[in-house]
């Protein structure tokens, strides 16, 4: 009985997290102008109106810039701290590792806010490159975190042994220490490319006048009125924010299947 | 000649000494183990010759050649370690090959050497797995594959065996033994397993908190311990307080707390002066157990009660009380072994005890 009650309480929940989820898919291939049910038909004319949006297709790109900007940077610092803060000896060690995760615990909002307030102190304007930083700094401890994790499992015998054989640390680094890395780096990437592609608070407090990512966008188009293309975006938002974390995590699960330990 | 030679190395910690000044000459070809409990030193020795640590003074040569300056990568060794550390993203063959690659030895002497090594440690077919694939027995003779088909000045064991299960370890502890033999290569071993260090070793370095005790081969070490320090860590020893009573040309007399007087031969003992308060060591092992009644056989002879049995098979380990004292006689079991609340009579020949100095006690 309490099972019974238990499952269906369960159903219901999901149903209210993923229901308006999949209402917005179903609306971006319906015919119709005005979403309502039952849907009148099947279309793509929403899609199509979508890859004609010059507004939206240069969010798009500011998007995809952006990300992959932030996912490259963030992750090259963090394995660079990750590496530095686990196999050697830093002062104050504790202390860099708690700021650098710090961002995490920060509201986003006070992150947002405070980033503004100094950057205006310093009298320095808004631009892509600031708001790429700000992106960077919430990213990073994400990176950080993860391949930090997996660092902490390569033994530095393995890494012993390499030199014992005759790898200086340079090739050491590069033979056995990136590729058991690899799977930590690749998660990393697309922690950080996700986290910056979907991103809205940040990023409205940063964006410089004119530049709009796709999150940005949609919420601009809100404003005005609700056009069924912002079903579409929203169809091909989840598509990519979803399926490519799936995807990065299968070709992890496939690496790390073979270098397991 | 010495393949390694130690002068006077010291490891410090900041304010911890890890290993006192220290010399060694590791001949070549031979098998040496450092022996000792964890925390001796021993294993910050081995790191030393590798190259892994720095000694904070004294000098290490290999070959000749002083190496302190010298990082691990151009020393030319091989270690294995306890945890076998192979590469898990490479398979089998690719890990024996790492060294060759960067010796300029070309794809198909590789290939040739690779299959060599993998029959010398008889793993001919396993070339094309992964080290995940393999059992921990397996793996360690891969890495003990990779470590030796590069020709190493010497090769280094840091506890390689302990990760092993009991039956695994003794198979790997002959294995071993086989390829050092056969392949000649000066070995390093390091372990705290006193049954694996006299089995395999030619010269056995007992340490303890960073100085080296006692140096010599595994027989002189086990039945000449120099101190009460390796009495008590290799195989079970009785100690008992002694006065000299008597020193007479090759003999010496001790007056032995709760066994009374007993007569041995001089070389039994370093240097006791009459009146001198030295220890006893008897190997428990050497005490032998007679029924009361036998008849006198010319050794050293006292009765003891039998005061608990640990029953092993084929042997039996003996608590035995003689008044205050108690002592310790392992023996083979013949027949029945004796039973608890039997006095015995016990023997032992005067030429099998060690007397140490005494200390303060």
């Amino acid at each position: 009985m309490s099972w019974m009650f238990l499952r269906i309480w369960t159903a219901l929940v999901y149903l209210f997290l993923f229901l308006p989820i999949g209402v917005v898919m179903l609306l971006s291939f319906n015919a119709n102008q005005f979403g309502s049910f039952p849907v009148t038909g099947l279309s793509f004319r929403w899609f199509f109106k979508l890859a004609n949006n010059d507004a939206i297709l240069r969010a798009f790109e500011t998007s995809l810039l952006l990300g992959s900007l932030t996912a490259v940077i963030s992750t090259t610092l963090g394995v660079l701290a990750s590496l530095a803060l686990v196999r050697y000896k830093v002062p104050g060690q504790n202390m860099i590792s708690t700021l650098l995760i710090a961002p995490i615990l920060v509201p986003e909002v006070v992150l947002a806010v405070a980033l503004l307030l100094f950057l205006n102190a310093l009298s320095i304007n808004k631009s892509f490159f600031l708001l790429l930083m700000g992106h960077v700094i919430f990213t990073l401890p994400f990176v950080v975190l993860v391949v930090q994790a997996r660092l902490v499992n390569i033994r530095r015998d393995v890494e012993e042994a390499a030199m014992s054989l005759g790898a200086n640390p340079r090739q050491t680094f590069f033979q056995i220490t990136l590729p058991l890395l690899a799977p930590a780096i690749f998660a990393g990437m697309l922690f950080a490319f996700t986290i910056s592609f979907d991103d809205i608070t940040g990023t409205l407090f940063w964006k410089p006048g004119g530049v709009e990512t796709v999150p940005t966008q949609i919420f601009a188009m809100l404003r005005n009125s609700i056009s069924p293309e912002i079903n579409a975006l929203g169809t091909v938002m989840i598509i990519l924010t979803v399926g490519l974390p799936l995807l990065g995590i299968g070709i992890v699960r496939k690496m790390s299947t073979k270098s397991s330990e | 000649m010495s393949v390694v030679n130690l002068t006077n190395i010291v490891k410090r910690f900041g304010a911890f000494t890890a290993v006192h000044p220290m010399s060694l000459e590791i001949p070549e070809g031979s098998f040496i183990t450092l022996l000792g409990p964890s925390g001796c030193g021993k294993t910050t020795t081995l790191r030393m010759i590798a190259g892994l640590l720095d000694p904070t003074e004294g000098d290490i040569t290999i070959g000749g050649e002083r190496v302190n300056e010298l990082p691990i990568h151009k020393r030319n060794l091989g270690i294995v370690f306890q945890n076998y550390a192979l590469f898990p993203h490479k398979t089998v063959a690719q890990n024996v090959a790492f060294g060759l690659k960067y010796r300029g030895v070309s794809k198909e002497e590789s290939a040739k050497r690779v299959k060599a090594a993998l029959e010398l440690v008889q793993l001919p077919n396993v070339g094309d797995r992964y080290p995940a694939q393999l059992s921990g027995g397996q793996q360690q003779r891969i890495a003990l594959a990779r470590a030796i088909i590069i020709e190493p000045s010497v090769l280094l064991l840091d506890e390689p065996l302990s990760a092993l299960d009991a039956n695994l370890r003794e198979d790997m502890r002959i294995e071993l033994k086989r390829i050092q033999q056969q392949t000649g290569i000066t070995t390093v071993f390091v372990t705290h397993d006193q049954s694996e260090a006299l089995a395999m070793s030619d010269l056995v370095i007992v340490m303890s908190e960073g100085r080296v005790e006692q140096v010599g081969p595994p027989e002189e070490v086990y039945n000449n311990p120099a101190s009460e320090f390796i009495a008590r860590f290799l195989g079970t020893s009785n100690i008992l307080d002694a006065r000299c009573t008597e020193v007479s040309g090759d003999s010496i007399t001790l007056d032995v707390s709760g066994m009374g007087a007993i007569t041995l031969p001089k070389n039994r003992s370093r240097d006791v002066k009459e009146e001198e308060q030295v220890k006893l060591v008897i190997r428990a092992e050497k005490l032998n157990l007679l029924p009361q009644s036998a008849a006198a056989d010319g050794r050293f002879a006292i009765e003891g009660l039998v005061e608990t049995v640990d029953y092993q098979g084929q042997a039996a380990r003996y608590f035995l009380r003689m008044g205050t004292t108690q002592l310790q006689a392992i023996n083979m079991i013949e027949t029945t072994p004796f039973s608890v609340g039997e006095t015995v009579s016990i023997r032992v020949r005067p030429e099998d005890c060690v007397v140490l100095p005494g200390g303060t006690t």
